[in-house]
């Protein structure tokens, strides 16, 4: 298969380093090579955070080369419009996704969770692995929520 | 039967992780982007001293004296802070080692959060040791089990160069068995271990030859690699570099460096031969190319624009075509400092005093930044209280304010401050504690009383030891505007070497509670804005000019509502 590449994007404090560990997660358990890359540091002070997740037989890059982005997950407008120049032609852009969803998702520390469950649509990634990645980063906490968010989200992951 | 087992680790955690399964015993680091991990990684294990040091230096010198009483050894920092441990580093190249000790450095090309983007490649070569470098976390892993081998197979410590994008990558990464090495027995050999002229004379000689045996096994080793494929263009390429290569030019050859130095000259010119046009493809210093050109190779680096920021898998047909540069990074939000920060109210009311402010590194460097813009000089780590102590005696020293924080103040501010008081400087240094190193994410430090183990230990008194520094003023108060700008104002104006502790509730990267926000009374706000200049990402202009406070993120620390004089914010009791 060829490589996935996705592109998380936001600002420090949305769970966008999060969402991108439980998705890499996921394709590991799934058999894929996984690269993830992201620059730590000012994530948690309000600064701009991409995170880059590549995954399929082989992973060269560990970051996403321009206009090359598959799936794009923003948690911003500022962000998406500064970003979106990354995503391929036939590229799939899920901020009206997001837009719907910040609607939606009265907890805001839920949001992340509810994109991965619209990600996992487009992936075909096995549900098991992504309910053991969630499992792996969340713990215990508010796991049972989550699960109920992501598969809202995904509607019915096969 | 066995199943292998993979996790999903960092560079740095694979890094660790390997260094664990070679049978370490001893880690000495001081936090720094992109390093931190590796420490943080390796305190997790029982069999593996694990420590913060006060700073690099001391850091480098604990390890390498470990490795001198017999048990594999690691140092680790950032790129700069290699800078601090330059000094053992140098001799411990003539001195050479007992048990395996390996040398870690994170570059950090592209400064995402550095104040230079240095190339220590060129280390190896300057100090005369092996130079090893892997591309991607699980070469890391098995890169570094080399790495101890080398060390003791030389006599040398070895060089590892990681870099952010290395470092922070995350891969599939197998974990294996430790394997247990016995420790080596000390003996007393002055020759080797006491570094006096005539000893090191005979230690240089024995380095020369030393370098021609590595440079033999540099040539053998399978970390330099040639990759012969289609034969129009060969790259010679190291780091995650030859990943956009490979990604960008699959199928072109490649010589791929994962041990550059000493740089196996055989195997480039084999390669060279082997290929019609020779490209050098690296990041920041042409390190390679330099060498290349020096041997006698004929062949094309990048345009010397490429030496500035990190490179990406876009840029390797720039490179190829020697074209320059076009893109450099912008457009993204800055940090600020948190919601509810202590530092905020510090810088505030430096603000409001007009003083020149010579700073350091930590998280309050972003007082830097408009519209806080109270901190007006920033080099190292420590040059807060050294850049005062002149800045005072020429410009004055009601006119002039040092700001350090606490893990800055034990790395090296300390001596700055014994030095400002035995040379007869004047004026006022505060020191911001906040009681951890929060910028790289919330280590102890000794001033905390908790090790990197997380266990109890001494605590260092900060004032005893202010006092005993020689500052004739030492004061600790808590954090709120009125009472800084109060402190700042008397001690600036004594003739009198002063130590303002200003030490606060917990930082925010620790303690997440939050206080009340603060209310809204839109219609008594008079647009004038003093709230947003506090800088604070939960309240903000919006598009039509009305303040905006954004109750999630406040953290209730009521700042805002000083700075408010017509009772559009505040206080929620």
């Amino acid at each position: 298969m060829k490589t996935i590449n996705i592109l998380f994007c936001g600002t420090g404090g949305q769970g966008i380093l999060t969402a991108a560990e439980i998705a890499g997660l996921a394709a590991m358990y799934d058999g894929y090579h996984v690269k993830k890359s992201e620059v730590h540091g000012m994530a948690q002070r309000g600064g701009s955070v991409e995170s880059h997740l590549r995954f399929g037989k082989e992973v060269f890059s560990p970051i996403i080369t321009d206009g090359e982005v598959d799936f794009m997950l923003s948690f911003d407008k500022g962000e998406h419009d500064r970003m979106i120049k990354l995503l391929k032609k036939d590229g799939k852009d899920l901020f009206p996704d997001f837009v719907e969803a910040d609607k939606k998702i009265a907890d805001k520390k839920f949001l992340n969770t509810y994109m991965l469950g619209i990600l996992s649509k487009h992936l075909g990634l096995s549900k098991e692995s992504w309910q053991k990645a969630m499992k792996d980063v969340f713990k215990t906490k508010f796991i049972e929520k989550n699960f109920e968010v992501f598969n809202m989200a995904n509607g019915d992951v096969k | 039967m066995n199943t292998k087992t993979f996790k999903l680790l960092s560079g740095n955690e694979a890094l660790a992780q390997g260094a664990y399964e070679a049978g370490l015993k001893f880690a000495g680091s001081y936090p720094g982007t992109p390093a931190t991990e590796i420490l943080e990684y390796l305190t997790q294990f029982k069999e593996v001293d694990a420590q913060w040091a006060v700073n690099e230096k001391v850091a480098f010198e604990v390890a390498l004296g470990a490795s001198f009483a017999g048990v594999r050894s690691i140092y680790s920092s950032k790129h700069v802070g290699i800078n601090v441990a330059m000094d053992p580093l140098m001799t411990a190249a003539y001195s050479g080692i007992n048990a395996g000790f390996v040398i870690v450095t994170a570059d950090d090309p592209g400064l995402h959060s550095s104040q230079n983007e240095q190339d220590n490649r060129l280390i190896a070569k300057f100090a005369k040791i092996p130079l090893l470098e892997p591309s991607s976390p699980s070469e890391a892993k098995k890169f570094i089990k080399l790495a101890f081998e080398i060390s003791e197979q030389f006599d040398t410590p070895v060089l590892f160069r990681m870099t952010t994008r290395v470092a922070h990558t995350k891969e599939n990464v197998e974990i294996e068995q430790r394997h247990e090495i016995e420790n080596k027995i000390f003996e007393k050999n002055p020759h080797k271990y006491v570094m006096v002229p005539a000893n090191a004379y005979k230690k240089h000689i024995l380095l020369e030859e030393k370098l021609l045996k590595l440079q033999d096994y540099s040539e053998k080793t399978e970390l330099n690699k040639i990759e012969l494929k289609d034969k129009e263009i060969g790259f010679v390429t190291d780091s995650v570099t030859y990943l956009y290569v490979k990604e960008t030019y699959p199928d072109a050859s490649v010589l791929k460096l994962g041990m550059a130095f000493p740089f196996p000259d055989k195997k480039i010119k084999e390669f060279s031969a082997a290929v019609k046009k020779i490209i050098v493809a690296e990041e920041n210093e042409p390190f390679i190319e330099e060498h290349l050109l020096q041997i006698g190779i004929k062949c094309t680096g990048k345009h010397y624009t490429y030496r500035v920021g990190e490179l990406k898998p876009e840029n390797i047909k720039d490179i190829v075509e020697n074209k320059p540069k076009t893109q450099y990074p912008g457009g993204s939000r800055r940090p600020v400092l948190c919601p509810g920060c202590p530092h905020r109210a510090v810088f505030v009311a430096l603000r409001k005093t007009k003083v020149i402010v010579s700073g350091d590194i930590g998280c309050y460097t972003l007082g830097s930044l408009p519209p806080l813009a109270a901190l007006h000089t920033t080099i190292c780590m420590g040059a807060s209280i050294t850049i005062f102590d002149s800045l005072s005696k020429v410009l004055g020293n009601d006119k002039v304010v040092a700001v350090i924080g606490d893990s800055t103040f034990v790395h090296s501010g300390v001596t700055g401050l014994i030095n400002a008081a035995y040379n007869k400087a004047k004026g006022l240094i505060i020191i911001l504690d906040n009681g951890t190193t929060a910028m790289t994410g919330a280590q102890p430090n000794p001033s905390t009383g908790i090790t990197a183990k997380n266990e109890q230990t001494k605590k260092l008194d900060l004032e005893i030891l202010c006092k005993a520094c020689g500052a004739d003023n030492v004061e600790v108060i808590d954090s709120s505007c009125k009472s800084i700008e109060e402190k700042i104002k008397e001690y600036t104006s004594q003739d009198k070497l002063s130590v303002l502790i200003v030490r606060y509730a917990l930082c925010k990267m620790i303690d997440r509670t939050k206080k009340a926000a603060p209310l809204l009374n839109s219609e008594k706000c008079k647009k004038c804005y003093m709230c947003v200049s506090v800088d604070c990402p939960a309240i903000v202009k919006d598009e039509n000019g009305n303040i905006k406070l954004n109750v999630n993120l406040c953290a209730g620390c009521n700042v805002c509502v000083e700075m408010c004089k017509f009772g559009g914010l505040v206080k929620n009791n």
